[in-house]
């Protein structure tokens, strides 16, 4: 069934529409209108999950550990300052190999305080051990949210599944919302190996020895390496059964190119507009979109820009003291590539929610296209000074 | 891996879980042997208030019935002291280890 929902409800029917058994969260700009509606659900019976109201996201995510770790599909979301708060629980929920899916809408970091959008939230939890997507579009949204289970359940990893404050959360598409009869076909019940059980008990993460703590980070290492088989076979999977197939990235019109644009999230929908017009002209650009950050498709990216003439990555985010992150990441992938190493330029935009319209998008493409190699390592994009 | 009354014997990360959940529950982990001090009720003094038995921060006191003075427990017992402190009637005494 097609409606015109917003990217926050495209999260709420995802959840819905995996049957998720318990919902425990902290009400967040601009993440309010997911658990919001995902409350009315539980209230009016369309699901059946226990919704939890915690007094803390660091509350939300330590529940949502317990429920998972018992034996059953846990769900909550977050942004911002939220994620941050919950942070230590993130170690927890990918230590404990728990398949926990949680919502994060990209809110931008206080002081100054904000409510707009940008990377730094999400990318603060890079290296907690949760898979990271990100969202061009509602419905992909929407999909990403039964897919975080479908894949998080294979490898025992949580699946952070990332969209943009404003520019998804709170903008109407028209999202094909699947048969919950056709979901219930693609994602069976969660069924545990280990569970916390009173018939059988066990204690969960207790004290580690310097003996074994190692092997066990090796075997997360190890199932992060295994979730990009399963997320390109379960995108392939889902994209026969829905009509919408998804990877770990996405190319628009690279073959021929000679320059490649590399964004994520809603920054890349929004340029493929521009590679249209510049296409039009006569220029060979294409867009690779990086849709999944972690695990990193470095084999992807090295496949798609390697031998290139110029690359040009866009970050919404930054880490300071050194660049943009998704450069920064682009540009390892390169290291051991023997070939033709690209030119790469990495600029920053749309920082706190600064639009990063067309024209903004069209203005990076022609100023790399007309240098030999950039000035500095960061390229400020519209920084007044 | 292996599995004995006394220890587990692991060969390395193929043998694993993925997740460190142990094969039996927290009783299996005697504490003991962390104990310097170890608390000693004098029955003849006691009153059968078990309040030591409601402040062991650790459960390893047992109760019986509300007649009989509460039993500490030397497997778990860790020798924090909270029952000699808190008891009414001053009857538990901390003793020192001997090893």
């Amino acid at each position: 069934m097609k409606k015109v929902i917003l990217g926050d409800h495209a999260v709420s029917y995802g959840a819905l529409l995996s049957r998720v058994q318990t919902i425990a969260a902290y009400p967040i700009t601009p993440q309010t209108l997911i658990i919001e509606r995902l409350s009315e659900m539980t209230a009016n019976g369309e699901s059946n999950a226990i919704f939890t109201k915690v007094e803390s996201e660091h509350s939300a995510m330590a529940s949502t550990v317990g429920s998972s770790a018992s034996g059953a599909r846990a769900f909550t979301a977050t942004s911002s300052q939220g994620l941050a708060l919950m942070h230590e629980m993130l170690h927890w929920a990918a230590g404990a190999r728990l398949p926990i899916v949680m919502a994060n809408v990209n809110r931008a970091m206080a002081p100054g305080w904000t409510i707009w959008t940008d990377q730094n939230d999400s990318l603060s939890a890079r290296d907690t051990g949760w898979m990271q997507i990100y969202c061009q579009n509602n419905q992909e949204v929407l999909d990403s949210i039964i897919l975080g289970y479908k894949v998080s359940e294979q490898v025992n990893l949580p699946t952070m599944v990332i969209l943009d404050a404003f520019f998804l959360s709170h903008t109407a598409e028209g999202v094909d919302i699947p048969d919950i009869k056709e979901v219930d076909k693609f994602l069976p019940p969660y069924k545990p190996e280990i569970k916390m059980d009173i018939n059988d008990p066990r204690s969960f993460g207790a004290l580690t020895s310097p003996d074994v703590y190692m092997e066990f980070r090796y075997k997360m290492q190890e199932s992060m390496d295994k979730a990009k088989e399963v997320i390109t076979r379960e995108g392939k999977e889902f994209g026969k059964m829905f009509g919408r197939k998804y990877g770990l990235v996405e190319e628009y019109r690279t073959e021929d190119a000679d320059t490649i644009l590399v964004a994520s999230a809603t920054v890349a929908s929004t340029a493929r507009a521009v590679i249209d017009e510049m296409r039009e002209a006569g220029q060979k650009v294409g867009l690779l979109r990086i849709r999944v950050f972690r695990p990193f498709p470095t084999e992807e990216i090295v496949r798609v820009i390697g031998g290139k003439k110029k690359v040009i990555v866009i970050d919404r985010n930054i880490s300071f003291g050194k660049t943009g992150i998704f450069f920064d990441e682009v540009k390892g992938a390169f290291y051991n590539y023997t070939g033709n190493k690209p030119p790469m330029f990495g600029y920053i935009a749309g920082l706190g929610g600064r639009d990063v319209t067309p024209k903004v998008i069209r203005e990076i493409m022609d100023d790399a296209i007309k240098k030999d190699k950039p000035e500095s390592e960061i390229l400020w994009k519209g920084v007044k000074l | 891996m292996k599995h004995s009354k006394k220890e587990i014997k692991i060969k390395g990360a193929s043998d694993m879980p993925e997740m460190s959940a142990s094969l039996g529950s927290m009783a299996h982990n005697k504490t003991a042997s962390w104990r310097n001090l170890k608390p000693v009720i004098d029955e003849s003094k006691c009153i059968k208030c078990f309040i030591c038995w409601k402040f062991c921060p650790d459960a390893a006191i047992d109760f019986t019935d509300e007649n009989t003075p509460p039993k500490i427990n030397y497997d778990y017992c860790k020798g924090c002291g909270i029952c000699a402190h808190e008891c009414p009637v001053k009857c538990i005494d901390m003793v020192e280890e001997e090893r």
